[in-house]
């Protein structure tokens, strides 16, 4: 494996999921990289100048040269360190059906759990239902797409979906304490079958955030959105 | 070659881009109109889930979401490429061509919308301009460099569909003292030949959508 010389650095925040993505890709390939836990209520000066358009993490900044977005970071991170394991499949199809799925994901399924977080009684209650349509329309396609997901093993290296999902996905038990109980093994039991046997994956195990922490600051963003 | 299709509706920037991908590289292929009120039973099988254009098939196979229709496309056949081939480049590219795909739906919010909601989109199409104005690279014709790319077709709804949308709702949003490059870019990329041959008469949408407006003011 050709060593490519390069100064990798992450901007990240430790609750965001779409930061822990990146630090699974990173870390399923084996690239060396400095995490900066950047404060969003005062973001540092580097920060901006990288990313000026959203100004949102993560931010990759390899050789001084900036990638943001998150499904974009990863592409990238797959496409420079080309050495396996790969996180995107090799036939156009299934890259195509991977992305169709990651688009899903974050379109509707995680604004819909921020719609939950931010709604009271009966919206509340609406934006569940509605989300949880969606989760079996997601379940179903993944079902359909990518059976193997379903008998998903530690000895599997980590994908594009794994890491897209699993990164927030497999925060279930903190969303659910915290907020609503969305992913539940009667309704979903596919999806809860995967994201269980994900959660165990060593890899995401010390990637994915402390479990209380996470509790806190869901149930603080939640009441500070009324 | 496998067989190429694709449905579309000729009132949609969205089905758009998938044309003028595939004329750029020079891909044959079969098209079929969809009537977006009366949506094909095969349309419905092939894209079950979100339900709408474009749909892509390959050979039988169905690719959805025009972004990554585009995407597959560049793939499967790299001639003529839409996207630079440095990795950092291309991550760049990819941050336009979606920032174009996301904030872009904030005109056909303004179409769909009145009062305080349009004037919500109204600020965020602008604010839109303003970012690819401020950051629009230097010198170059088109976004992907002298040819056009992935960015400029995502952004091909701003060129030919906002002025149609700006007329229908009463604003006036592309001025060009604002926005002196992104105007230029308009013209160059209206002016590409098979940008040019691949476009719906602005006229015809112009009726199309008044009618459209009209009907969703008019349902209770």
């Amino acid at each position: 494996m050709e060593e490519k010389q390069s100064e990798v650095k992450l901007f990240g925040t430790w609750a965001s999921g779409y930061c822990t993505r990146v630090v699974l890709a990173l870390k399923a390939k084996g690239i060396p990289y400095r995490y900066i836990e950047e404060d969003l209520k005062n973001k540092s000066e580097l920060f901006l100048r990288y990313n000026p358009v959203h100004k949102k993490v993560p931010l990759l900044l390899h050789n001084g040269r900036p990638v943001s977005e998150s499904l974009i970071i990863l592409e990238y991170i797959d496409e420079y360190w080309n050495h396996s394991p790969k996180i995107l499949p090799d036939d156009p199809y299934k890259r195509a059906k991977v992305r169709f799925w990651a688009d899903f994901y974050d379109r509707k399924l995680k604004e819909g759990t921020v719609a939950i977080m931010t709604s009271r009684g009966k919206e509340k209650e609406k934006a569940i239902e509605g989300f949880l349509e969606l989760l079996k329309v997601f379940e179903e396609g993944i079902a359909k797409d990518f059976p193997e997901k379903l008998t998903f093993s530690n000895s599997q290296p980590l994908d594009f979906l794994d890491i897209i999902v699993g990164s927030s996905a497999c925060n279930y038990e903190a969303y659910n304490e915290a907020v609503a109980v969305v992913v539940d093994p009667k309704r979903n039991p596919l999806f809860f079958q995967w994201m269980t046997a994900l959660k165990e994956c060593p890899l995401m195990k010390e990637s994915l955030p402390p479990h209380d922490k996470l509790v806190a600051k869901m149930k603080s963003f939640q009441s500070r959105s009324v | 070659m496998e067989e190429v299709k694709l449905h579309g509706a000729w009132p949609s920037p969205f089905s758009y881009r998938i044309i003028w991908a595939l004329q750029l590289k020079g891909i044959p292929y079969e098209y079929v109109e969809e009537d977006l009120s009366n949506k094909s039973s095969l349309l419905l099988q092939y894209n079950p889930v979100h339900r709408k254009i474009p749909v892509f098939l390959h050979g039988g196979k169905p690719v959805c979401e025009s972004m990554v229709i585009l995407e597959y496309i560049e793939e499967v056949w790299p001639n003529n490429p839409l996207l630079p081939n440095d990795p950092n480049e291309r991550a760049v590219a990819r941050f336009w061509a979606k920032f174009a795909d996301d904030k872009g739906l904030s005109m056909w919010k303004m179409f769909r919308t009145e009062g305080n909601e349009q004037e919500k989109a109204r600020t965020e199409c602008q604010e839109m301009l303003r970012q690819l104005e401020e950051h629009w690279p230097a010198g170059k014709k088109f976004f992907g460099g002298g040819s056009i790319g992935m960015v400029d077709i995502a952004l091909g709804g701003v060129a030919h569909w906002l002025p149609v949308i700006e007329e229908i709702v009463g604003v006036n949003i592309l001025d060009p003292l604002a926005f002196p490059k992104l105007l230029k870019w308009i013209y160059n990329f209206k002016e590409e030949p098979i940008i040019k041959q691949n476009l719906p008469d602005q006229n015809e949408m112009f009726l199309f959508l008044k009618k459209q407006r009209e009907i969703l003011f008019l349902s209770p």
